[in-house]
């Protein structure tokens, strides 16, 4: 059923369609309406589930360890500083190859204090072996949610789904609704292979020689490279179900285009808007969606950009010291194979609002660089 | 795409008017998005939400800057924020008020309707008299004055999103529907 719905709300639906069993969540700044709605439906029996809320973020994560470990779909749901307090246990998922969903909502890391959008809580989180999806509407927001466990469950490993604070989080927009009974033969109750059981005795998290730590690392990797084809997968089913897919990455009106905008999140949807604008000019411009980060999506990437004359990346994020994250990850998935200009063009930090007349300014010096100057490119930045 | 300013204070519920304004054209059939501008929300500072509605997917995702109407559950706010900034001329502007505008320097440039909401609101209890919550009656006066939605939508949108009293909101709707004057210039 279609209604009017904020994002936070959307990530709630898409869980309760999943049927998860065990939710846990810390419920104070900075969680969102996300758990409150989920809790109101536990309470009156709309999800089946246990709610088990708790002191911190680093709890609520060990919650949800223990639960998925012992056979259960586990779901909670973060946001900026309690996203990095979970940060031990993220990893203690990845390494019990746990198929928890988290969804966290991107807010700007304190201090000084932010509940403003950016990108550097969830990607600080890169190499904890997470996979990352990030979205740019309500309706991919809640359909994400139920292709993640999906996918998680599939390769034993868990996925961080990642939406803009308030530009989404806050924003009423269409949703169409999914129902658990329509799910259903999409995703069915999880299975494990392996859980914790009373009646059968396994060990979990023990201790691992330098004769096979290496090897479980491996497996890690695998697992991750070969998640490429799942969420592939995964997607086009969910498309023969309810008639919408997303991809790895998403371009626009990229075919014949000379230069490239590189997007993720929210600054996608409105850059489309930008690239139509330019188009209507004459300009051959595109955009790319980045919508899967990890695993990286190197040969989508590729593709897409090697056929254009210039690239610019768009971050609302920044690795101190190197360069916007988004830019790195596209410039090695260029590397060594191209030598098309690529510039980096930070924007929105701290929920600094990235409109179209912003794009297109990027956009504008992107064309008219000759070769980038400078790597970063910081947009305005005031004096 | 018609986007639609909303100007209050904190516990007037501008944010679910803008919320129930989107929900009211999405059920003639149209694209919206609604949201608040993000701030550290508090009883009695100025608050903004915006709307947008469109025939097709909306893709822009920020703030409105260059509103095709305007929303003013607060008429105090014409003196204190600079409410008209980015109006397209001729834009309506919808206000809360029990003073004459006649002489509103408002009228040189848009289109201006007034409605007693406060009055409306305390008449069927929404709220409380010092802090009436006017969102309601603001959006049947929206649709009175501006033709763009019916009240029919308008009726069903209050009845999804307001949490409680709705006989008591839908009345505060009507009437304000029925009862919003469109100043003429002089």
């Amino acid at each position: 059923m279609k209604k009017v719905i904020m994002g936070n709300h959307a990530v709630s639906y898409g869980v309760r369609a999943s049927e998860v069993k065990v939710i846990s969540a810390y419920p104070i700044t900075p969680q969102t309406q996300v758990v409150e709605l989920l809790s109101e439906m536990c309470a009156n029996g709309e999800i089946d589930a246990k709610f088990i809320m708790v002191e911190s973020e680093h709890s609520a994560m060990t919650a949800c360890v223990g639960a998925s470990a012992a056979g259960a779909r586990t779901f909670t749901a973060t946001s900026a500083q309690g996203l990095l307090l979970m940060h031990e246990i993220l990893h203690w998922a990845v390494g019990a190859r746990l198929p928890i969903v988290l969804a966290n909502i991107n807010r700007a890391v304190g201090p000084p204090w932010s509940i403003w959008t950016d990108q550097n809580d969830s990607l600080s989180q890169r190499d904890v072996g997470w996979l990352q999806i990030y979205c740019e509407s309500n309706q991919e927001t809640q359909d994400t949610i139920i292709q993640s466990f999906k996918i998680a469950e599939k390769i034993k490993l868990p996925v961080m789904i990642v939406l803009d604070a308030f530009f989404l989080s806050h924003t009423f927009e269409i949703v169409d609704i999914l129902e658990a009974e329509q799910v259903r033969a999409f995703l069915p109750p999880y299975v494990a292979d392996k859980q914790v059981d009373v009646t059968e005795s396994h060990s979990f998290g023990n201790l691992a020689s330098p004769d096979s730590y290496m090897e479980l690392r491996y497996m890690i990797q695998k697992a991750m490279e070969d998640s490429r084809e799942v969420i592939r997968e995964v997607d086009e089913e969910f498309g023969k179900h309810f008639g919408r897919s997303y991809g790895l990455v998403k371009p626009y009106r990229c075919e014949d285009a000379e230069t490239i905008l590189v997007t993720s999140g929210t600054v996608a949807s409105t850059t489309r808007a930008v690239i139509d604008e330019m188009r209507d000019e004459g300009i051959k411009i595109g955009a790319l969606k980045i919508r899967v980060f990890r695993p990286f999506p190197f040969e989508e990437v590729f593709d897409v950009l090697s056929k254009a004359k210039k690239v610019a990346v768009i971050d609302r994020n920044i690795s101190f010291g190197h360069h916007g994250i988004f830019f790195q990850e596209v410039k090695s998935a260029l590397y060594g194979r191209t030598d098309i200009p690529i510039a980096g063009y930070i924007a929105g930090l701290g929920g600094r609002d990235v409109t179209p007349t912003v794009i297109r300014e990027i956009a504008d010096k992107a064309i008219s660089d000759k070769k980038p100057e400078r790597e970063i490119n910081w947009i305005g930045v005031k004096e | 795409m018609i986007e639609i300013r909303t100007h209050g204070r904190g516990g007037q519920g501008s944010v679910i008017a803008s919320e129930i304004l989107a929900e009211a054209f999405f059920r003639e059939g149209k694209f919206v998005q609604a949201f608040p501008a993000f701030g550290v929300e508090r009883r009695g500072a100025p608050v903004v939400a915006f709307t947008r509605i469109a025939d097709g997917e909306i893709r822009e995702r920020c703030q409105i800057y260059e509103p095709d109407h305007l929303i003013v559950l607060d008429p105090i706010l014409i003196d204190t924020v600079n409410i008209t900034v980015g109006l397209k001329k001729n834009g309506w502007i919808i206000i809360n008020t029990n003073r004459p505008m006649e002489d509103s320097e408002l009228l040189k440039d848009y289109r201006v309707a007034m409605v007693d909401a406060n009055a409306i609101a305390i008449k069927y209890g929404l709220g409380s008299r010092a802090t009436p919550i006017v969102n309601t009656a603001i959006i049947g006066a929206f649709a009175g004055a501006t033709g763009l939605v019916s009240l029919e939508a308008v009726v069903k949108a209050v009845e999804e999103f307001v949490p409680m009293k709705k006989k008591d909101n839908v009345k505060a709707t009507e009437e304000a529907f029925k009862s919003v004057e469109i100043i003429e210039k002089k």
